[in-house]
């Protein structure tokens, strides 16, 4: 099997001979980095799996960030007259943990997936554009790090995450935190942006020989849904979001009501991109989840069709729907109604998913493993949260719940106890095929066990709360106003502040869990098929080489891989296993593709990334820090394009002699 | 095909390149769309500073938005001579494209200049910032695209283009015909139609 790639420093080394890789003829500034597994690869790495995982643990830290800020929420709330932060710490506080987990979070976890299963799942070698991949991932990263230093540099935001104008002016808002959040969103968006773009194409352009859209799984299905809502409400968000910076820079008047301007343009704007970015949230974990429950149903996903479409429905009436969140601002009662039916009617597309994912249960061997419990878990909770969120589309109750913890209590049961139910869930199925071992299942139960209690302790009494009035973001409360007997505020906040501590043990378990698995010497290798799973990206090796799959394989089922291992005995009609799943993967293998090209490594993603956090810096700081970043992105971006994707042959030295067989393309695969 | 990194085939039998771009106008126009509302929202709404119907230049910009509709024609011409592997036409046709480009933003510039001086401030009214915020995105894509077209007539000469040289130059004329059409909208939308 020839695998083309790049001379490999590894290669070189091994033959006891470095090799000088002479500049690129096409480029002239740098040389073009070879393979090798030191920290240097993870820098230049363009291939989606590693991005995938650096995604994946970056997500991470920022939840564990995000995480503590909301305990610290929970600890100012958990008495009376609370003293642990003071007002305006707090405000930070909530506005940092809800942008912290919604952007850098649950976003680029879903980007974490995304990158490293989409292209698995459609049977492709790569995304339609490594180099922008690799340029997106490190945008984020540094949008989220721009982010976050503003703790350090005079107090990070302060407006809450909608960020409602007049409150984010400068006269409300004088630190630079407004600014830090206004700026690092739009790196960050930047990310979302191209992400979105090259998800699509990948999807549109690359799937593998018979490869229908109806025969995607789920989880690219609902994937490519979603980089279509980022790729319509980025740009929404980026507008709103330039006329605040533009505000606060420049003194424009855009949100300056004694200008006479209009405080609601404000909501619309982020609203139309806010209402698309809950289903940006939500609809990958409902993906997980959809790959999920077959598998541990032993059945094919109920009505897959049906799956597919209504995500889709999902994603277009998820556009009609962005005034109900404004319902309380004096629409008129004509919006108010439109918005009223809208939103209704996003219900219905929902709840076709639950009834399908129970339908998929229901008769099947159901296997109980720490997946298939998340993945309950989320359609259980998500159901709970979804009948408080059709509650908002009557108006006149929405109203009375606005600005209240009914609404947390809400928002949190599908962020929760849906998406982020959905990503675990997606952890401890995909584990095997990432890291090649499996995460224990006890610690994997107590894990779980731990999250379902906690997060109903903590968000469940919220609606109590709510319903009682306790308003969102108020940093105290008062034993005087706290009610009476059952109703007590007082109660239902300790009980929630206990709940949310019950969380975090939660999630300590799966770090301690993840560090087990990987440190102890008990736990084997994992199978290749752990799950007896039903989709492409098992079928290849765990964790997947460079170049995904030695042969692409042709496809000819929904469910491919399970058509592969199964078949029907036309005599008694009883589906009888035919192959396993090392066999199917031989016979895939016994024909390798000849000439594999893959993308060569590149230093500019992370350049070109670099110069968006200088930029900024200097917009807030100095002007001419400003120009420098400006300058520094203009050379890189030149740079870039003058770099071809993949490296022409020419660009490296051969071999040295007795290496490679002195043929310069043909190397080893790289695993 | 050992050596072809970019021809390769693709579900849809379009390249990733121009579907890539496809989708990126597509979340342009809704990047207009939002300021161009924005503008709608705020013309018209106080009275402090300048009117739109005071200070509009209609013929000036009228001349200036036919130089930049023109310079789609040469864009077109470009494209053609590209895909006839006639570089010296291409460059040449690039080249007049820019130009005409630049000659729309030193208008822009100069038009920015008068109302600035007839009282219109970039913080003077609602009607001033999204005036100014709108047209100048415009101007910014326009400046963007100037820059790319040169230095397409740049590598194109030195042979620098990585892939197909024709399709470059292709993406590039879809971006540039993508900044005229959003002139068209808002040359109608701002200038046209009285507030």
């Amino acid at each position: 099997m020839a695998i083309i790639e790049r001379p490999s420093t590894e290669i070189a080394v091994a033959g006891g001979a470095t090799v000088g890789v002479k500049p690129s003829e096409a480029l002239g500034v740098f040389k073009r980095p070879g393979a090798s597994n030191s920290w240097r690869d993870w820098i230049v790495t363009v291939d989606h799996k590693k991005l995938g995982i650096m995604y994946g643990v970056a997500a991470f830290v920022f939840f564990i960030i995000g995480g503590i800020e909301a305990l610290l929420i929970r600890l100012q709330l958990m008495g009376p007259d609370g003293k642990v932060l003071s007002a305006d710490q707090y405000n930070q506080m909530f506005t940092m943990h809800a942008t912290t987990m919604v952007f850098l979070f649950v976003m680029p976890m879903v980007s974490a997936f995304a990158n490293y299963f989409i292209p698995l799942q459609i049977g492709a070698r790569d995304v339609a554009f490594p180099r922008i991949n690799a340029f997106g991932f490190w945008c984020w990263l540094f949008g989220g790090i721009f982010l976050n230093t503003s703790w350090f540099l005079g107090g990070a935001a302060d407006g809450g995450w909608f960020m409602y104008a007049p409150n984010s002016s400068t006269l409300f808002s004088p630190s630079h935190g407004i600014d830090f959040w206004v700026l690092g969103l739009q790196i960050t968006g930047i990310a979302s942006l191209t992400g979105a773009i090259n998800l699509i194409v990948t999807v549109l352009n690359m799937r593998a020989p018979g490869m229908k859209l109806m025969r995607m799984p789920i989880f690219t299905w609902m994937a490519l849904v979603v980089q279509f809502l980022l790729l319509f409400a980025m740009p929404v968000i980026t507008v709103a979001l330039f006329l605040l910076s533009f505000q606060r820079e420049f003194d424009a008047t855009f949100f300056d009501v004694a200008a006479g301007a209009d405080p609601l343009l404000w909501q619309h704007l982020f609203w139309i991109f806010g209402h698309p970015e809950v289903y940006i949230l939500i609809l990958p974990s409902f993906g997980i989840v959809s790959e999920v429950i077959p598998v541990f149903s032993k059945k094919p996903l109920f009505g897959y069709p049906i799956v597919a479409m209504s995500g889709a429905a999902i994603g277009f009436v998820g556009w009609g729907v962005w005034a109900h969140h404004m319902f309380a601002s004096g629409l008129g009662p004509v919006s108010v109604a439109v918005f009223s039916m809208a939103t209704m009617a996003i219900a219905v597309p929902t709840g076709v998913k639950i009834v399908n994912w129970i339908m998929t249960m229901w008769g099947g061997k159901l296997q109980f493993t720490t997946a298939m419990l998340f993945a309950i878990g989320l359609v259980v909770q998500f159901t709970i949260g979804g009948l408080s969120g059709v509650t908002h589309s009557v108006a006149p109750s929405d109203t009375q719940q606005t600005d209240t913890y009914y609404i947390v209590a809400h928002f949190h049961y599908v962020l929760f106890g849906g998406a982020i139910f959905g990503l675990f869930a997606g952890f401890y199925y995909w584990w095997p095929k990432m890291f090649r071992k499996q995460l224990n299942e006890g610690l994997g139960k107590v894990n779980f066990w731990l999250m379902v209690v906690g997060m109903n302790m903590t968000f469940g009494p919220m609606h109590i709360l709510g319903l009682q009035g306790q308003p969102r973001r108020m940093g105290v409360w008062t034993e005087a106003r706290a009610g009476e007997g059952f109703f007590n505020i007082g109660f239902w906040n300790m009980i929630a502040s206990i709940g949310s501590f019950i969380l975090a043990v939660g999630v300590l378990m799966f770090i301690i869990n993840i560090v087990y698995t990987h440190k102890s010497k008990r736990v084997p290798i994992a199978p290749l098929d752990p799950w007896d799973a039903r989709s492409l990206e098992w079928m290849t090796s765990s964790p997947p080489a460079e170049h995904n799959f030695d042969a692409i394989p042709t496809v000819n089922h929904l469910d491919e891989f399970f058509h592969r291992k199964y078949a029907e005995d036309p005599n008694s009609h009883e589906i009888k296993q035919v192959a396993s799943a090392e066999e199917v993967l031989a016979d895939l293998n016994s024909r390798p593709d000849e000439h594999i090209h893959m993308p060569s490594r590149s230093y500019w993603p992370i350049l070109v990334a670099l110069a968006l956090p200088i930029i900024c810096y200097g917009l807030i700081y100095n002007r001419l820090l400003m120009a420098v970043g400006a300058a520094f992105l203009l050379l890189t971006m030149f740079g870039w394009a003058m770099e071809p994707s993949t490296a022409s042959d020419d660009d490296f030295d051969p071999p040295a002699p007795g290496e490679g067989g002195g043929h310069t393309k043909e190397l080893a695969p790289l695993g | 095909m050992a050596d072809t990194a970019v021809a390769h085939h693709t579900t849809t039998g379009l390249s990733n390149n121009k579907l890539g771009m496809w989708l990126f106008l597509g979340s342009e126009c809704l990047l207009f769309g939002g300021l161009i509302s924005t503008y709608m929202l705020y013309r018209g709404r106080t009275n402090t500073g300048p009117q739109p119907d005071q200070i509009y230049d209609i013929p000036f910009t009228s001349v200036s938005s036919f130089v930049l509709l023109m310079s789609s024609l040469t864009m077109v011409l470009a494209v053609s001579a590209a895909n006839r592997k006639d570089d010296r036409n291409t460059n040449l046709w690039l080249t007049v494209t820019a130009i005409l480009g630049a000659t729309f933003v030193g208008g822009q510039v100069y038009e920015f200049t008068a109302f600035y001086r007839e009282g219109l401030g970039f913080t003077t009214s609602l009607f001033g910032s999204s005036f100014y915020t709108l047209t100048g995105f415009h101007g910014v894509h326009v400046t963007v695209g100037i820059i790319m077209l040169m230095a397409l007539v740049g590598m194109v000469r030195r042979n620098r283009i990585p892939g197909s040289k024709a399709e470059t130059v292709e993406l590039v004329g879809l971006y540039w015909h993508f900044v005229d059409i959003i002139w068209i909208v808002i040359f109608t939308l701002v200038y046209l139609i009285p507030s």
